[in-house]
């Protein structure tokens, strides 16, 4: 059994600003990182390999440079790891990216194994829409599961899942035939910390780029042109302007005694 | 009961077998280490043996060590009567009194002498053991078997020589009484007809003794008469303040996690420790009740070394695991995780045994090869890798502390020395308050200064320590691309850490910067008349200074902080009893800054419990990590009006208001 595990290299948005004039993502000289949600997804991939045996492919959809995100999950231990990068994939909303992502799992299935489930993060932090997994399942007509925190069994014999879905104020817990898609959140593990010796391998190793030629989609159904999402403005709200009570340095009970009282006037204090 | 040399000949033969292959089996386990060039400045090393080890200098930094020193210097001189004594057994033709008398008599004195100073120590030696051991686990029966067997030497040769004395003719005794006294006395014990039984007991007790001596020595602790005297030649000559750079290009395995990828250096260590226990008593980790005992760490290693020594010759995976075993020849992965690195250990051993890089390098492997090490790290990793900090900071923040003041940005045309400001001054709340004040004084001073600002990425330092040699590795590659690209010459730090990573670290790298620390340099500054003082900070009220193991114990940089705060408050600073170099550490080195502390005391509690004793208004402090440790120790104790400061923060008071 494949698992896969969609992964996205986002800017690390607490340094990015955005530009006042153009409304866009100054990110310029901003390191990129790994989604965080998308390491958990990865995490249980991993964590599955290492109960089941199954092998672990990691994709991602993105610029060239999206590769030492790749990099860093083979430096994990993913068996492989597929780059869809070209230039018509560019500035896909989630619909289009949906539509790659799915084409290169249903290669996946028809070349490597067969696919028994796809993780993803539940959303990415650039993005923050939550729709792609969502899409992919849509589009493979795969059984999803989303915003799941616990995997409590896996049957791959029989080909079913029991999830818990961590949702608000309650949890679910579901099962499903596979394959099947599953969003996961933070709750779900603690991702592992790469050795050396897989970082040195996956330095050396080989990440596959995947382009058009190679999943030969519609022009119409990737890309600008596949996206019907369009952003009209992109703004930080403005902050309201926060007031210095008292003197904390010389007087911190006074400044404390200050701020209890103007949350007990607010009642934000639940007491 | 006479000596006989066809019974005592085979004894002879098999004991000097024994002891042959016991030294044998015990160097060659030394050499299955790994390479380590410990043979450069031959002059020098000679000249530290003969001080460390023959003159025994740390072992006299202790007054019980004079009791050391005269066993040591008694075992020398009395390799001379030894020797004798065994050829003597074999061949009873040779003796010492073949001698020109010039030199016999003389001799003789001197043997006789030295023999009861030898006695007098060994009871002393033992009576201490019993009453008050070195430490509480030193009334070990080896410690009490070789105390005894000294003893016995001593004792059966007052009784071969008195028994000699008391079968000489009358006009002899007055030769005797003068050129061997004790045995004179002795002699005056052993009636004439019983002379020849004395004699005999007294030689076969002394052969036995010295026989079972020789067997037992390289199997025991006693192993360090012959291996502390190389390890004084063979120590690191600089500070051991920095940890060997690993290689990665092809490796499978990093750090260490058996006995034999320890250098030789390292497992001759092992052979060297004599169980003195002085490390233990100074380690802040073994103070305060966590499982780490630096005195145990290396004789584990020794431990596991002899158990696994005939695999390992082998090349077969040993069957006793280095790290994470509970009991004898095993490290535990507490222990590993236990150490601030702090120093005082290899400050406190006689024989300059090196336990702090061996922690490090068991570290290094469980992070590396097991990716195995406490949670709270890996958020420390995760931060240092993404944003170069360790809070996971955005790295714009950096220059946030200096937002209400014009500061330049380095360029080597324009400013002298780079600030190198350290994560904690970038983004501490509390640190960036000394920040602030430094960088008013040098303001203040007219000295040419700038700041890397964002592009200043965090030194490494603690990753270092903790093992995490691969990503340390790649910070400081990056940083001294950036410090040789803007030509960065002169630095200035706030914090020992940075100040000791850039000064001995990045040597490593090929990068050798002038790096001065904030203390030293202000304190320059006021001498040289570039900083004025108007009156005296004296609103700090009494002051009491702690020692960074960094700037102190592992950088000697004692008086500089010392001298600021004494120029600035117009009094000498208070002293606590463990200082300067024998100071304790405030439990954040190493890496601890980032660890939880679950068991036992609170390192930082300790020491700022014995701040308290000396009464005082201030804590002054030269470091970052010092001053956190410091602030929240205080509060634990509910001692608010004590305040810390920052030896900088001290001068600026004099010097701005």
């Amino acid at each position: 059994m494949l698992v896969v595990a969609c992964i996205k290299q986002v800017p690390d948005t607490t340094q990015v600003q955005i530009d006042p004039v153009t409304n866009t993502l100054v990110r310029e000289g901003i390191p990129f990182i790994v989604n965080p949600y998308d390491t958990h997804a990865l995490e249980e991939a991993l964590r599955l390999k290492d109960r089941f045996g199954c092998k672990v492919a990691a994709i991602s959809m993105g610029p060239p440079n999206a590769e030492a995100t790749l990099r860093k999950a083979l430096a994990l231990g993913v068996d492989m790891a597929i780059l869809l990068s070209d230039r018509v994939f560019g500035g896909a909303d989630t619909l289009a990216t949906s539509n790659v992502l799915a084409a290169a799992i249903r290669k996946l299935n028809a070349e490597v194994d067969e696919v028994g489930l796809v993780l993803c993060g539940k959303q990415t932090i650039d993005g923050d829409t939550a729709q792609v997994g969502p899409g992919i399942a849509t589009r493979l007509a795969y059984h999803q599961l989303t915003l799941v925190d616990r995997i409590d069994s896996l049957d791959v014999v029989g080909k079913r899942i029991r999830v818990s879905r961590k949702l608000e104020g309650r949890h679910e817990i579901v099962e499903a035939p596979l394959p099947a898609m599953l969003t996961v959140v933070r709750e779900l593990n603690r991702p592992r910390y790469p050795r050396v010796p897989m970082r040195l391998a996956a330095a050396d190793a080989q990440v596959s780029v995947w382009d058009n030629r190679v999943l030969m989609l519609d022009e119409q159904s990737i890309g600008l042109k596949g996206s019907p999402t369009w952003v009209s403005k992109i703004f930080s709200p403005e902050r309201a302007k926060g007031e210095i009570i008292g003197d904390g340095y010389a007087d911190p009970a006074g400044s404390a005694a200050i701020l209890i009282d103007k949350l007990l006037a607010k009642d934000m204090l639940p007491l | 009961m006479t000596p006989n040399p066809t019974i005592f000949t085979p004894l002879l033969i098999v004991s000097l077998g024994v002891f042959a292959w016991s030294c044998w089996r015990r160097f060659s386990l030394v050499a299955l280490g790994t390479a380590e060039n410990r043979f450069d400045n031959i002059g020098t090393r000679v000249g530290e043996m003969l001080l460390y080890a023959f003159g025994q200098k740390r072992v006299l930094a202790k007054p019980f060590g004079v009791n050391h020193f005269v066993i040591f210097w008694s075992f020398i001189i009395l390799l001379v009567s030894n020797t004798e004594f065994l050829l003597h057994g074999v061949f009873p033709s040779i003796s010492l009194s073949l001698l020109p008398d010039g030199i016999y008599f003389p001799l003789l004195l001197v043997i006789d002498i030295v023999s009861l100073l030898a006695l007098v120590a060994v009871v002393i030696a033992g009576v201490r053991r019993i009453i008050a051991p070195p430490y509480p686990e030193g009334r070990t029966i080896e410690a009490f078997f070789i105390l005894a067997l000294i003893a016995t030497l001593m004792m059966a040769n007052f009784g071969i020589n008195g028994a000699r004395i008391s079968r000489l003719p009358e006009n002899y005794l007055a030769i005797a009484n003068t050129y061997m006294p004790v045995s004179s006395i002795v002699a005056g014990l052993v009636p004439r007809p019983a002379g020849a039984l004395v004699f005999g007991v007294s030689w076969w007790a002394h052969a036995i003794a010295l026989l079972m001596f020789m067997c037992y020595l390289p199997n025991s602790k006693h192993m360090h008469i012959l291996t502390a005297i190389p390890n004084c030649f063979f120590r690191r000559l600089e500070k051991p303040n920095t940890q060997p750079r690993e290689a990665f290009a092809g490796g499978s395995t990093f750090g260490v996690d058996q006995a034999d990828r320890f250098t030789w250096k390292d497992l001759l260590d092992s052979m060297a420790c004599t169980e003195c226990g002085r490390c233990q008593n100074v380690c802040p980790a073994a103070a305060t009740g966590k499982p780490l005992n630096p005195r145990a760490v290396v004789h584990d290693i020794k431990v596991n070394l002899l158990e696994n020594g005939t695999l390992l010759k082998k090349g077969a995976t040993p069957a006793k695991p280095l790290i994470g075993e509970e009991g004898e020849g095993s490290v535990s992965e507490e222990a590993i995780w236990g150490c601030t690195t702090c120093g005082a250990c290899m400050e406190a051993c006689p024989v300059f045994i090196e336990q702090m890089p061996k922690i490090v390098k068991m570290r290094r492997h469980l992070i590396e090869n097991e990716a195995r090490f406490p949670e709270e790290l890996l958020n420390l990793f995760e931060n240092m890798e993404g944003r170069s900090n360790p809070w996971g900071i955005a790295p714009s923040e950096r220059t946030k502390w200096c937002s209400q003041m014009e500061v330049k940005s380095f360029d080597k045309s324009t400013t002298e020395y780079l600030l190198f400001v350290g994560c904690a001054g970038s983004f501490d709340s509390r640190s960036k308050h000394v920040s602030v004040a430094l960088a008013q004084l040098l303001d203040k001073a007219g000295v040419s200064w700038g700041i890397l600002g964002k592009d200043e990425k965090c030194c490494g330092d603690s990753l270092r320590r903790l093992g995490n040699e691969y990503v340390f590795d790649r910070m400081a590659k990056e940083n001294v691309r950036v410090f040789t690209e803007r030509g960065v010459k002169k630095v200035i730090t706030q914090c020992p850490h940075c100040f000791s990573t850039l000064k001995n670290d990045y040597r490593q790298y090929g990068l050798d910067l002038e790096v001065v620390h904030h203390t030293e340099f202000l304190r320059n500054l006021v001498q040289d008349g570039y900083l004025k003082l108007n009156g005296t900070s004296s609103e700090l009220g009494a002051t009491v200074f702690h020692d960074s193991c960094y700037l102190g114990r592992h950088n000697d940089v004692y008086d500089a902080p010392r001298e600021v705060i004494e120029l600035a408050t117009g009094a000498v600073p208070a002293e606590m009893g463990r200082n300067r170099a024998n100071a304790f550490c405030c439990g954040a080195g190493g890496g601890r800054m980032w660890m939880e502390e679950h068991i036992g005391e609170r390192i930082n509690l300790n020491r700022v419990k014995e701040a308290l004793e000396e009464k005082p208004d201030t804590i002054c402090v030269s470091c970052p990590y010092c001053l956190t440790m410091f602030e929240d120790g205080l509060k634990d104790v509910k001692a608010d009006g004590v305040k810390v400061r920052d030896v900088a923060e001290v001068l600026a008071e004099a010097v701005l208001k």
